[in-house]
C-alpha cells in the first residue's frame, strides 16, 4: 500500500484501495488532514490566490429582534423533509429526514422522519387520556399532567420505519438521494416515565404475556408488544430533544420501544391492553411482516438490525474534484451499541475502519468518519457496521438470498420489503457524481 | 471506538428513576407516585375495542354479503377502494395472487394474506371510513366485512357474519406465517 507524509514526516497510511487513510488521521492538531491533502492531487490546495475581504451588510447594521421561537437560517431554506402526501389524500402520510443535509447524531424535532396513517393530528393534553387496563389488578387512568409529575429518564435512541431503505429492494438500483432511500429513520433524546413504573402501579397479572398499544388518531393504530419489552427500557415519552413532542411525533405522548420496529412506537398514546396473546392487528398480520422466498412471511420482527450509510458524499452531494474528502454516515442497530464501521473504496474487496464519534450509545445513532484522498478515479463506496452483539450489516446479495429476487423496480416511494439493512453502495464516477449502484 | 464509561448510563439512570419513590399518603413509599385514578370496565368500555383473533371482544350484531354491499354503496367506499373493492387510493381489497411468483411482486391483499378475519372487522371499526371513522354500527361493520369476504370467495353469498361465526372463518393463507418473537430479539 502506498503511504503519505505528513509534514512531520510521519506516515499517514492509505488503509484500504483507493486512498481510504487511517481513521486516527482525522484526530486533532490537523496536521495529518493537512499530510494528506498535500499529497492529494496537485492543484486542490494551490488554487487562485483568495479575494480580499471585506465587510458584509450584518458587520455594518443591526440584526432583527431575536424571535420567541428561533428557526433556522433562510440560508438552510432547503433542508426540509421530503413529504409523500402532502395533500392529505385518503392513505399514509410520511416525511424523510434530509440525512445528506445534516450531521451529529441528533435529528432536530422539525426534520425527525413521521409515517402518519391519518396525517398530523393535535391533541388536547387538557383532555386526553391515557389508560392501562386489561389483565391488572386495578384499571387507572391517567391525566397528562399526572403523568409529568412521575420520576423522569431521559435516553438518546433512535427511530426507524419497517420499511426504511425499502426501495433497496428493487430489481435496479433507484437514483435517489440518501434522504428518499434511508430518510425513515431519526435519532433524538427522549424525555419521559418508565413504562415499568405505570404498570408497578397497576399491578400486572402474570398470566399477560402481551400489551395492546394503542393510538388516539383517526385510525387509533394498535400493535401487540411483548410485555418483557416493558420490563426492559420501554418508555412513555413526553418530551423530545428538550421540548414537548411534536404533534407529528406523537403530542402529548407516545410510547418508546428503544430499538423496536417504528410503528411498535405508538404515537398519541391513549391506551394499553395487558392481554395473552396478541390481537393480530392489521399493522402486524399484513404490515410489517417480512414475505421470505418461499411465500411464507416473518411475523412480529421487532428489532431494526444493524445499519449504516454513507451520508456525504451520496446521491446529490457530489465530489468536487480529487483531493481530501471526509467520507462520513450513520450507523446503528436495535440490539445496542456499535461496534464498529468500516468503509470500503472498491466495492467492498478491502476495508478501512472508520472513527465513531463519542458518545456510542446503545440503540441511538453513531456518526462515523474517515478521510479520503480521491484520486480521481471512479470508485465504489461502501459501508459496513457491526454491533456489539456481533451482527454484521449483511450484503445486499447475502439478503436477497433470504429474501427472495426483487421482481421489479417500483417506485422510491413504495414499501416492497422491510426491515432491510443490507449495505448501500455509491459509485462516485470520474467527475465525482454519486449514484446509487449495486455492487 | 465504545465509550465504555457510557455503557451503563442509560441502565443507571433507569434504575436511579425506578428507586427514586415518592412519597404519597396513603400509599406506600416504595410503590410509587400513584397519580393514576382507578376506572371501571364500564368507564372504559368506550376504548376498549381490542378483537382476538379468538372472537374475544366482537361485539353483538350481524350482518351478510347483500348487505354488506348496501354499505359499501352507502359510504362511498369506492371512492378509495373501486367498484367491488378493485382498487383505488385506499388499495384493492379482492385478489393477490400467489405469494412467491417469481415474476410479479406479491401483493399482500385479504384474500391472499391476511391471516384472521377478525382483523377485517377490527380495522373497519376503527378506521374506516378514512373521513369518518368509528361511525359505521356493528351491524354495518359485521355486514361490510361479509361483503368482502365473499368478494374473496372465502364466504358464501348468503352467509350472516357475527360474533360466533367471524372468528371461524378459516383464512387462505392462516398458516403463512413464521413467528419471529421471542426467537430472536
Amino acid at each position: 500500500m502506498r503511504s503519505r507524509r505528513n509534514p512531520r514526516g510521519e506516515d499517514a497510511p492509505q488503509v484500504a484501495a483507493n486512498g481510504l487513510l487511517d481513521r486516527r488521521a482525522l484526530l486533532g492538531r490537523g496536521a495529518l488532514i493537512a499530510g494528506a491533502m498535500t499529497a492529494g492531487a496537485a492543484g486542490s490546495l494551490t488554487g487562485a490566490a483568495a479575494e480580499p475581504l471585506s465587510n458584509g451588510p450584518w458587520s455594518l447594521a443591526p440584526g432583527v429582534p431575536v424571535p420567541p421561537y428561533g428557526q433556522p437560517s433562510k440560508y438552510e431554506a432547503k433542508v426540509v423533509r421530503t413529504l409523500s402526501n402532502p395533500k392529505l389524500e385518503s392513505r399514509t402520510s410520511g416525511a424523510r429526514t434530509p440525512h445528506h443535509l445534516l450531521n451529529g447524531t441528533i435529528t432536530p424535532n422539525g426534520l425527525h422522519f413521521v409515517v402518519a396513517r391519518g396525517g398530523e393530528t393535535n391533541v388536547d393534553p387538557e383532555t386526553h387520556r391515557f389508560v392501562i387496563h386489561g389483565l391488572v389488578k386495578q384499571p387507572m387512568v391517567w391525566t397528562v399532567d399526572a403523568l409529568h409529575r412521575y420520576p423522569m429518564v431521559s435516553r438518546i435512541t433512535f427511530l426507524e420505519c419497517g420499511g426504511n431503505s425499502a426501495p433497496l429492494y428493487s430489481k435496479e438500483p433507484i437514483q435517489a438521494s440518501v434522504q428518499a432511500l434511508h430518510g425513515l429513520s431519526s435519532c433524538a433524546e427522549w424525555t419521559g416515565v418508565l413504562l415499568s413504573t405505570l404498570l408497578d402501579e397497576v399491578g400486572v397479572d402474570p398470566k399477560a404475556k402481551w400489551m395492546i398499544a394503542e393510538s388516539a388518531d383517526l385510525p387509533t393504530m394498535n400493535r401487540s408488544i411483548p410485555v418483557a419489552k416493558a420490563w426492559d427500557d420501554a418508555m412513555i415519552a413526553l418530551y423530545q430533544n428538550g421540548e414537548a413532542l411534536n404533534p407529528s411525533n406523537g403530542y402529548p405522548m407516545r410510547l418508546l420501544l428503544p430499538g423496536y420496529e417504528g410503528n411498535m412506537n405508538v404515537k398519541w398514546l391513549r391506551r394499553i391492553k395487558l392481554v395473552e396473546s396478541p390481537v393480530m392487528a392489521i399493522n402486524e398480520s399484513k404490515q410489517y411482516t417480512i414475505l421470505l422466498a418461499s411465500g411464507k412471511a416473518w411475523q412480529f420482527y421487532y428489532p431494526q438490525e444493524v445499519k449504516s450509510f454513507i451520508t456525504r458524499p451520496s446521491p446529490g452531494v457530489n465530489l468536487q474534484g480529487p483531493g481530501f474528502y471526509e467520507i462520513t454516515g450513520i450507523a446503528y442497530s436495535g440490539n445496542g451499541r456499535i461496534s464498529k464501521v468500516e468503509i470500503s473504496a472498491d466495492g467492498g474487496k478491502s476495508w478501512a475502519r472508520a472513527a465513531l464519534n463519542e458518545p456510542v450509545l446503545s440503540k441511538a445513532f453513531t456518526r462515523f468518519r474517515l478521510p479520503w484522498n480521491w484520486d480521481g478515479r471512479p470508485v465504489v463506496l461502501q459501508s459496513r457496521a457491526t454491533d456489539e452483539a456481533g451482527n454484521v450489516q449483511p450484503t445486499r446479495e447475502a439478503l436477497i438470498a433470504d429474501r427472495g429476487p426483487p421482481r421489479s423496480t417500483p417506485n422510491v416511494l413504495a414499501f416492497p420489503m422491510e426491515h432491510f439493512n443490507a449495505i448501500t453502495s455509491w459509485g462516485v464516477d470520474a467527475k465525482g457524481e454519486v449514484s446509487h449502484v449495486y455492487a | 471506538m465504545c465509550m465504555r464509561k457510557m455503557s451503563t448510563y442509560n441502565k443507571t439512570l433507569g434504575a436511579a428513576a425506578l428507586m427514586f419513590a415518592f412519597g404519597v399518603a396513603g400509599a406506600n413509599a416504595a410503590d410509587g407516585p400513584h397519580f393514576g385514578q382507578p376506572i371501571s370496565p364500564a368507564d372504559l368500555a368506550p376504548w376498549d375495542i381490542s378483537i382476538g383473533p379468538d372472537g374475544v371482544g366482537l361485539p353483538a350484531g350481524s350482518g351478510t354479503p347483500a348487505q354488506g354491499a348496501q354499505v359499501y354503496a352507502d359510504h362511498g367506499c369506492a371512492a378509495c377502494h373501486g367498484d367491488k373493492g378493485s382498487g383505488g387510493s385506499g388499495g384493492p381489497l379482492v385478489g393477490g395472487g400467489p405469494l412467491n411468483a417469481p415474476d410479479k411482486e406479491a401483493q399482500k391483499l385479504i384474500g391472499n394474506y391476511w391471516p384472521y378475519a377478525t382483523t377485517v372487522f377490527d380495522f373497519i371499526r376503527r378506521a374506516m371510513p378514512w373521513q369518518q371513522p368509528k361511525t359505521l354500527s356493528d351491524n354495518d361493520v359485521y355486514a361490510v366485512t361479509a361483503y368482502i369476504l365473499a368478494l374473496n370467495k372465502i364466504v358464501g353469498e348468503e352467509d350472516v357474519i357475527n360474533a360466533e361465526t367471524l372468528p371461524k372463518v378459516k383464512m387462505p393463507n392462516r398458516d403463512g406465517f413464521i413467528i419471529r418473537y421471542p426467537e430472536k430479539h
